[in-house]
């Protein structure tokens, strides 16, 4: 070993100063992004009282605190399955430039503008028992029970459709686009119906982003904390663990309760965008156009 | 599934666009083109004359506007692309980028309800038509550009479609691959047997791969017939440029005796041949730089005199420009070295002066 050591260093790579350009983006994740992580997490081991882990035993001890993390993803999990599955064939269908296509797209996109609170208004006065839905269907005697749509799961169900409708839909709209169409005029020469365009080409091309988009929606949707409120029933089955992490902090001043839950939520995020972006290593990542690089 | 036939009728096949000002415009205007079993056609002209639309509209990607397509007794026009059995090799190539060159190559069988085990030796059967065999199971991302236009090739014929459509199959290669790839495209032909079209703004291609070429500006076709004839007897003015008569002069007629009219103008007098009936006292002379001949012509016919003006070395031969005392500019290819400044005398058959009305 010693005998090959004598020779000349490997050369250092020079230095790149135009990599200083990054140290302000850099700055800003370690003061408000890594720093506060960190913080929260150091509290977390700190209890007010008990061992380091006293935190976490408690919580996932304490009946009214564990089951919020399988209320959550009850939650967000089928409201992301909704969102991505809904935008998905609507973006396809707005993929070609039509007249329709920049009405239809602002009409889509609008509730991206709304607060989650405007929201929550709007539906209360509009799904809730004597709203207008009820009262509609009423009226045409086309459903006589009472409607209860707000103030348990599927008000925040509906809510949480609403507020991440648009933003699957923009994402994969952008994805779909990004899909060079000749690759579909190409598979229509060689025999392919639209259908099985889709199922062959599109579909195919597409699983990266929808992985992605799929994460991005999970984790807006599990972080859900107004309409679980405003719509939902707090106190019952839309118990939501961003609900639980306020009534530790602002409640019970616990903060160190509080950081345990908010790790315990970032934790059961990180599981699931693991596993679907595990998913996606297996798939086809590559450029989407059939032309030469 | 038998695709064999015996020609392809295009009939008065249109393609409107709606134009600025709510215009419609006709991009493809009244084609009709009959195409046998086995024939090479090229579709030739400069960009935005309707080649690639009429390509599009015999593929199904485009509607007609009006028009109808026939193969031997069925009207086609009304089928969608993916009943109408063509294979079409598109300018970029349009592989699909998660397959692989054997996937690729299947897509069509597959489509097509082929299983598996019978899918692999066309599949194979192709790729060595296309001399690309051990490439299977690489991505088109990992191919040269050469190797992914044999790839779009064999895709498109493994499923032995009637008629292969190519659009610019050529147009991304550099020239040396594309002299290559022509033969190649040729041999393919042969060896299917059916029948190809093939868009292209390149003389020299369809020249060298086409039985007839269709000559097309803006939409209306000016000329459809084997190569020999495009080049030497073009049918109108729009063909004569397009296929290398540089020199276009506008001069007085003097006498028309048969098909011979002898024009003239401040310096120069000229006899050619008559392409279309002329009227009026003025027409259009076209020649080919490469038809002048430096020297006197026997009699003193269709002689020239000019000076040399500037001189673009070729290798083979230079491209010179002479240009008379009254100051017209003739495009001259001449062996040997002139010398800028000379006085030189060119002369140039009778035949190769080819007459048509001024427009």
């Amino acid at each position: 070993m010693s005998s090959v050591a004598v020779g000349t260093a490997p050369p250092r790579a020079a230095f790149d100063r135009a990599l200083l350009l990054v140290v302000p983006a850099a700055a800003f994740m370690l003061l408000l992004f890594v720093y506060p992580f960190l913080y929260g997490l150091a509290l977390s081991f700190n209890p007010k009282e008990g061992g380091a882990l006293a935190n976490y035993r408690h919580f996932f001890t304490t009946d009214n605190l564990w089951p919020t993390i399988w209320t959550t993803l009850r939650l967000a999990l089928p409201a992301t399955l909704i969102n991505v599955g809904l935008a998905l064939p609507i973006a396809f269908k707005m993929r070609v430039k039509s007249p329709y296509q920049r009405w239809a797209t602002t009409i889509l996109v609008i509730p991206i503008t709304l607060g989650t609170v405007l929201i929550a208004q709007g539906m209360l006065t509009y799904f809730g028992p004597k709203g207008w839905l009820a009262q509609f269907l009423q009226f045409f005697h086309l459903y006589e029970g009472s409607i209860r749509l707000t103030h348990n799961y599927w008000g925040v169900l509906i809510s949480l459709v609403i507020s991440g409708f648009p933003f699957a839909f923009l994402l994969i709209l952008s994805y779909i686009t990004g899909i060079d169409p000749v690759l579909a005029r190409a598979a229509s020469t060689l025999g392919a119906s639209p259908r099985a365009q889709f199922r062959t080409i599109y579909l195919p091309l597409l699983a990266p982003g929808l992985a992605m988009c799929f994460c991005l929606a999970f984790v807006q949707a599990f972080s859900v904390f107004p309409s679980a409120v405003l719509l939902g029933s707090p106190a019952g089955p839309t118990r939501v663990i961003s609900i639980a992490a306020y009534e530790a902090a602002f409640e019970q001043y616990d903060y160190s309760l509080a950081s345990a839950i908010a790790m315990i939520m970032g934790f059961v995020q990180l599981i699931v965008v693991a596993a679907v972006l595990g998913m996606r290593n297996v798939m086809y990542r590559g450029p989407v156009s059939g032309g030469k690089g | 599934m038998d695709h064999d036939f015996n020609e392809l009728r295009l009939d008065g096949v249109t393609r409107r666009f709606a134009g600025a000002g709510g215009q419609a415009f006709a991009a493809l205007n009244e084609l009709t083109l009959t195409i046998q079993r086995g024939e090479f056609i090229a579709l030739l002209g400069p960009s935005g004359c309707g080649k690639s639309t009429a390509l599009n509209c015999i593929a199904g990607l485009m509607q007609l506007s009006s028009g109808s397509i026939w193969l031997d007794q069925t009207r086609i026009d009304t089928l969608p692309p993916e009943k109408r059995g063509f294979g079409m090799v598109f300018q970029n190539y349009a592989l699909f980028p998660h397959m692989t060159v054997a996937k690729n190559i299947g897509f069509g069988l597959k489509m097509r309800g082929l299983a598996d085990n019978a899918i692999g030796p066309r599949v194979a059967h192709a790729l060595k038509l296309v001399q690309l065999t051990g490439q299977e199971q690489k991505l088109p991302g990992q191919l040269s550009g050469g190797q992914q236009q044999r790839v779009a090739i064999a895709r498109a014929i493994v499923i032995e479609p009637p008629l292969v459509l190519m659009d610019e199959p050529l147009s991304n290669l550099d020239a040396k691959l594309r002299i290559e790839t022509r033969a190649e495209i040729r041999r393919i032909h042969k060896e299917l047997g059916r029948a190809t079209i093939y868009v292209t703004h390149d003389q020299d291609e369809a020249l060298s791969l086409a039985d007839r070429i269709v000559v097309m500006k803006d939409g209306v076709v000016q000329m459809i017939a084997a190569p020999h004839d495009v080049y030497g007897q073009p049918a109108n003015l729009h063909v004569a440029r397009f296929m290398g008569y540089r020199n276009v002069l506008e001069l007085g007629v003097e006498a028309e005796q048969g098909d011979r009219v002898t024009l003239s103008g401040p310096d120069l007098r000229l006899t050619g041949v008559r392409k279309q009936p002329i009227a009026g006292g003025r027409a259009c002379v076209a020649v080919r730089p490469e038809e002048f001949v430096l020297g006197a012509g026997p009699g003193g016919a269709n002689s020239i005199v000019g000076r040399v003006g500037n001189v673009e070395y070729c290798g083979r031969d230079s491209l010179v420009d002479v240009v008379t005392a009254s100051g017209t500019l003739l495009h001259v290819r001449a062996t040997g070295k002139p010398v800028v400044g000379d006085t030189v005398q060119l002369h140039v058959p009778v035949e190769r002066v080819l007459v048509y009305p001024h427009e």
